[in-house]
Order: C-alpha cells, then sequence, then structure tokens
C-alpha cells in the first residue's frame, strides 16, 4: 500500500512537473509549426480558393533571387560564426583560466550586461555612431582625417560586425563553462610531455573545448541566420537576409503560404548546415549542446 | 652555467621561493644519486608542491639552481627540460585513447611513426598493461590509469620523474598494491623517483632516501630508517612515526643523556642527539615511540620490579586497539593523559583487557629529547 502511493506520488510529481515543459511545447512551437506546414503546402487557385500541392516550394526553387538569399544568409552566418568563435574563445579563454576566481565572476557578470538592454535598442546605438551624421564620421570630420561625411551604415562588414556583437556572448558562455571544467594540470602536462603554446593549443585545449565550441558555433548560427532586426537596421535595402524575404511574403504580399514555405526552407536549411558541422567535427549532439 | 658535479641526477642549491610576503621554499639544497628513488615528506602546506613545479619549471625561483644532471635548467622552459612529471589527478588526457595518450610527447619531439610504435609497444610491456593501447582513458581503472601516467613520461627517458602525490586519489587497498608497485617500476626503469608525499607510510616504504620538509625548509635528510630511529629534530621526530610525547624542564643533562621532570609529574631519563644541547632549565619535549614501550600487566601494588629500564609509568589501559599484528593499548596514567603502547595480542586470556593495571616502561636511550 504505502509503496504504491509512493509510486503515484512519484508519478504525480512528474506529470506536475512535465506539464509546463509539454504545454510549451505543443502549443508554441509543435502547434504553430504544424499550422505553418499545413499553410505551406495550399496555394491560391482563386479567391479564397486552395489546392493542396508542392507550388510554394517550387516557386523558391525557380526564383534564383529567393535561393540566393539563402545561400547569402547562410554563408555570412557561418562567417559570422568563425569570427565569433575567434573573438569569443580568447575572452573564454581568459575568464576560464588566467582570471583570478573574484575577477571571473565580475568578467562573466559584464559579458552578460549588453543582454539587458534590448536588440532594438542596442542597433540603433550602433545606427547612432555609424551613419553619416553619427559620432564616428562627425570626430573623423572633426580631426581632419576625412572631408565629407562617410555612411558607415547599409554595407555587408557593418551587418557581419553587428552580428558577431549580438552573437559573441552565446559563444563565450558555453566555450567559458567548457574551459572551466579543464583542470590546469592538463595543459601543464601538455607542456611537460615537451609541447610548446601551439601544441597545448591544437591537441590539447581545443580538443578538449570541442564540445563547447560545436555547441556555441550551432546556437550563434541559429541565432544569426534567423535574425532579422541587425541586418535590416544595420544593413537596410542592401542586407538581402533571408528572414526579410519571409517578412515581405508575409507582411508586404500577404502571401501567408508562400512565407510560410520559406520559413520551413530556412528551417531545413539551418538544420542541414548544422548536421553537416556536427558530422565534420565528429560530434554529436548530446556530447555538445546537451552535455550534462 | 657550472657543470660541477654530474654525479648527480638533480642537485638543487639554496633554493628560495617566496609568494607575496609567504616564504614557500626558503633556502633548500639537496642531490639525488642517479637512479634512486627520493621521497619529499611534508604537511600540506609545507612547499613540497612548490619545490616541485620549480624543479619541472612552471615556477621561477627566486634565488638558488636547479642542476638535472650537471646542467642548470633555471633559463629553460618547461617543455625543454628533461624532467617529466606525473601529477596529482594524474592529467591523462580525456579526448584521447591511452595510445595517443603515450604518443604525445614522443610527437612532440618529432619521432617518426615507426618508432612511436615501437616505444608504446614496449613501455606498455614494461608496465604490465599489453594490450590497452586502443582504449579510452575512461575505461580504465584507478591503478592502469597511474600505470599509463607513468607510462607516458617514462616513454620520453627522462632524467629524473616526478610524482606529485600520484597515489592520494586511490582507496586505501589499491594504494597499498601502488606504493610496492612503483618501487618496482623504478627499480625496471632505473630512473630517478622524485615523490613527494604527505603520506608518511608511501615515503618510508618507497624511498631510498626521504627529505622531510616543514615550512619551506628541509628538516632532515636520511634513509627511512635513519629518520624513524634518528630524528635530527623535534618536528621530524613527531611527523615520522608515531610519538609518545611529554613536555618538561631539563633537571640535569650531560652527555646526551638528559633528566626531564614532565608535567605530567613523573621524572623521564632520555638520551639527546649531539645537535641539540639542553641544559637545567630548558622546557623540552621527550619522544618515545610505541613499539618501544614495554606493557607488564603482572604489577604488584607497591613495587616498581626492578627492570632494566630506566622509566617507568602505571597506569590503568583505558582502551584496546585491535589491529592483529599491529595491536596497541591506550592507558591512562596518574596524571589522566593517554599513552600509546604497541602489545602483542595472542588471544589467550593473558591479554591486556580494558580496565586493567599495568606497568609502562622504557629504556633511556629509546627516548628522544629536543
Amino acid at each position: 500500500m504505502a509503496g504504491s502511493r509512493a509510486k503515484d506520488a512519484k508519478k504525480l510529481a512528474l506529470i506536475l512537473l512535465f506539464t509546463p515543459f509539454a504545454l510549451w511545447i505543443t502549443l508554441l512551437i509543435l502547434l504553430p509549426h504544424v499550422g505553418m506546414m499545413v499553410l505551406s503546402l495550399k496555394e491560391k487557385v482563386a479567391p479564397r480558393v486552395y489546392e493542396y500541392g508542392f507550388d510554394n516550394y517550387i516557386n523558391f526553387a525557380q526564383e534564383p533571387i529567393y535561393w540566393n538569399t539563402l545561400l547569402r544568409t547562410g554563408s555570412v552566418s557561418l562567417l559570422v560564426t568563425l569570427l565569433a568563435l575567434l573573438i569569443g574563445f580568447p575572452v573564454a579563454y581568459y575568464i576560464a583560466k588566467i582570471a583570478g576566481n573574484r575577477t571571473k565572476g565580475a568578467l562573466f557578470l559584464l559579458c552578460l550586461i549588453p543582454l539587458w538592454v534590448s536588440d532594438l535598442i542596442r542597433a540603433f546605438g550602433w545606427i547612432l555612431l555609424l551613419r553619416e551624421t553619427g559620432v564616428i564620421s562627425s570626430a573623423l570630420q572633426a580631426s581632419g582625417l576625412i572631408d565629407t561625411p562617410i555612411e558607415f551604415l547599409y554595407n555587408d562588414a557593418t551587418v557581419i560586425m553587428g552580428l558577431v556583437y549580438t552573437v559573441v556572448l552565446f559563444m563565450i558562455v558555453p566555450l567559458v563553462s567548457t574551459l572551466d571544467g579543464m583542470d590546469n594540470e592538463m595543459i601543464e602536462a601538455g607542456y611537460n610531455l615537451g609541447g610548446n603554446g601551439f601544441t597545448v593549443l591544437r591537441r590539447i585545449i581545443i580538443p578538449y573545448a570541442m564540445p563547447g565550441i560545436v555547441a556555441g558555433c550551432i546556437v550563434v548560427f541559429m541565432l544569426s541566420a534567423g535574425s532579422y532586426l541587425t541586418p535590416i537596421l544595420l544593413g537596410g535595402k542592401n542586407s538581402s537576409w533571408f528572414t526579410e524575404q519571409i517578412y515581405d511574403q508575409f507582411i508586404s504580399r500577404y502571401n501567408w503560404e508562400s512565407g510560410a514555405a520559406f520559413g520551413f526552407v530556412l528551417l531545413v536549411f539551418t538544420s542541414l548546415v548544422v548536421w553537416l558541422g556536427l558530422k565534420l567535427s565528429g560530434q554529436t549532439l548530446s556530447s555538445t549542446v546537451a552535455k550534462s | 652555467m657550472s657543470t660541477t658535479n654530474p654525479t648527480h641526477d638533480l642537485a638543487c642549491t639554496a633554493l628560495s621561493k617566496s609568494f607575496g610576503s609567504v616564504q614557500a621554499v626558503d633556502n633548500v639544497s639537496f642531490d639525488i644519486p642517479p637512479g634512486s628513488f627520493f621521497s619529499i615528506l611534508g604537511p600540506s602546506g609545507c612547499g613540497k608542491t612548490t619545490l616541485m613545479r620549480m624543479i619541472a619549471g612552471f615556477e621561477n625561483p627566486d634565488h638558488g639552481d636547479i642542476q638535472i644532471k650537471g646542467r642548470s635548467v633555471i633559463r629553460i622552459p618547461p617543455n625543454k627540460r628533461n624532467v617529466k612529471m606525473v601529477f596529482q589527478h594524474l592529467a591523462l588526457f580525456p579526448m584521447m585513447n591511452v595510445y595517443d595518450n603515450i604518443a604525445y610527447g614522443l610527437r612532440c619531439v618529432g619521432a617518426s611513426r615507426k618508432e612511436i610504435d615501437q616505444k608504446i609497444a614496449d613501455v606498455l610491456e614494461r608496465v604490465a598493461l599489453p594490450d590497452v593501447a586502443k582504449r579510452e582513458i575512461h575505461q580504465l581503472s584507478g591503478g592502469q590509469k597511474q600505470r599509463i601516467a607513468i607510462a607516458r613520461c617514462m616513454v620520453l627517458n627522462p632524467d629524473v620523474l616526478l610524482l606529485d602525490e600520484p597515489l592520494g586519489a586511490l582507496d586505501l587497498k589499491l594504494r597499498e598494491a601502488m606504493k610496492i608497485e612503483l618501487k618496482l617500476l623504478q627499480h625496471q626503469f632505473n630512473t630517478t623517483f622524485v615523490y613527494i608525499t604527505h603520506d608518511q607510510s608511501e615515503a618510508l616504504v618507497m624511498s631510498d632516501n626521504v627529505a622531510v620538509m616543514n615550512e619551506g625548509r628541509f628538516e632532515q635528510i636520511g634513509t627511512p630508517q635513519a629518520l624513524y630511529h634518528h630524528p635530527a629534530s623535534a618536528f621530524v621526530a613527531g611527523f615520522v612515526g608515531d610519538s609518545n610525547r611529554w613536555t618538561g624542564k631539563v633537571i640535569d643533562a650531560g652527555n646526551n643523556n638528559v633528566r626531564l621532570s614532565c608535567d605530567a609529574g613523573f621524572d623521564a631519563q632520555s638520551h639527546t642527539t649531539d645537535t641539540i644541547t639542553l641544559s637545567r632549565g630548558d622546557n623540552a619535549t621527550v619522544y618515545v615511540r610505541p613499539e618501544h614501550i614495554q606493557v607488564d600487566t603482572q604489577v604488584n601494588a607497591d613495587n616498581n620490579n626492578q627492570t632494566d629500564a630506566t622509566n617507568a609509568l602505571t597506569g590503568h589501559i583505558d582502551s584496546l586497539l585491535f589491529n592483529g599484528a599491529n595491536s596497541r593499548v591506550l592507558v591512562r596514567d596518574k596524571a589522566g593523559e593517554l599513552i600509546e603502547a604497541d602489545v602483542t595480542l595472542t588471544g589467550s586470556s593473558h591479554d591486556p583487557k580494558p580496565g586493567d593495571l599495568v606497568r609502562l616502561s622504557w629504556r633511556s636511550e629509546q627516548a628522544l629529547c629536543f
């Protein structure tokens, strides 16, 4: 009796704890996606008359500007991921291995501070700095280095910089936690056994940090490919980011069916890139993102 | 660079290192003959780890010199010194298998593939683990990891192998087995091992020579027997092996003999070493090992039946610590203090029991006064 009651209590606890998660997944992730999926397979043949078919996807494939934008988004996002890794790794290494215990916490907190300000405000901050009449242009003019104001906004470099700035944090956090778990003895053993700084980095530190590197790269790539605000505000009309195409389909053209199809194309495309990345680095999702 | 004494594998002269106001290593000098097992024994925080890290090159000494095979290594970075180290937590690389762990050092010196294969097979044979090359580190047992960590260093033919308390993480049974195994491995490789530990039994069992370290200084360097039987300082007498100790005032001294009026309320006759000069009125401490105290259960109420012992006390047995051949009694004397003494328990009815009145005696040469 007592045993079965304890079992029931355990079951109840499990159900209660699982409910919010299950609700979140079904109501906010699963249902909308199923809805989108259904929507993307519909095509308008006459006002209020729909047929099911793959026309939206075929349209996408036939229009080079669409998939060019998608490829561009993908490759720029990969570049952003690489830059975030190159910038994030030394920062994470410093926080995890070189900084003292007390500064470590403070530095980590400093890294999180940008998150307290909304994306939008931060993007406008960049605009304030970079536009033709902005802080940098005026300062350069005042110092006499340039004669006419320069427009720093609305080019690829600015978009990449803005994206790296927004996502680098999500690279640093998993890297710090993996590097933190690495015993300093391991690095010293690397030197002791005859390795120089480069060997130790390449053969010991990077392989050890690989789960963190891959986890960070996945998150950063997804965030970058799916971002909307930064490319639009900093890149303007030239940015041709794929999310902008999706937005256009939904809002400007009021073609929800096509927009839904685009959404799915993006989802499949990014998933494919992540899968490929995992395969190439010899990692699995369970050894990286879901590492206990 | 002086090349004075190539008969020593490792020689340190007047080595000092401080961190801020803390003097971690203070004017330490020693040298180790080739192929011997040398231990540095000391309580935690005595500076032994700092000393070892200086030898490995991870810390720079403030003063002094370190010579390996007669060559000063002070300005040589850690990866260029032929001193390898077995770390406290072994520091095997978890992302590599056994083969790659051992190959790491060989690849760093640019050995050919064939040479690497050959050497790894060889060293695995020597540590008696010939079949583990393809295994992952987490598939090894504690003792196997230990041996792989040693193999990873030994494959590089170091002049000196440093071991930083590598047995600390093992359970007791394995630790006992590894002590013997380490000693055998050292014999087999015939390389100088420098072993640091806070565990005196590890140091005593394995070493040819032991240095006892305290507060950054070497208190004594000697064979385990010398440290145990002829400690040079009060710290060594108290730290190496078990001792009963009594403090008191010197009432008579001379000719390496001291008579002490102990605070516990009896007079103790003890000998002392040449290096210690005690005179009348000094505070001193007398150390007596439990195995030197004879326990007699036949005590007549009034007599001190004369034996050759010069020191004697009576007391009641408080408790019996049974541990087979190493059994011990705790005797509470008149002053209420507990005295440890070794006894042989035969399992017969004559064995001492708690509550018994016993007479404890020891000869003055078996007591040491500082």
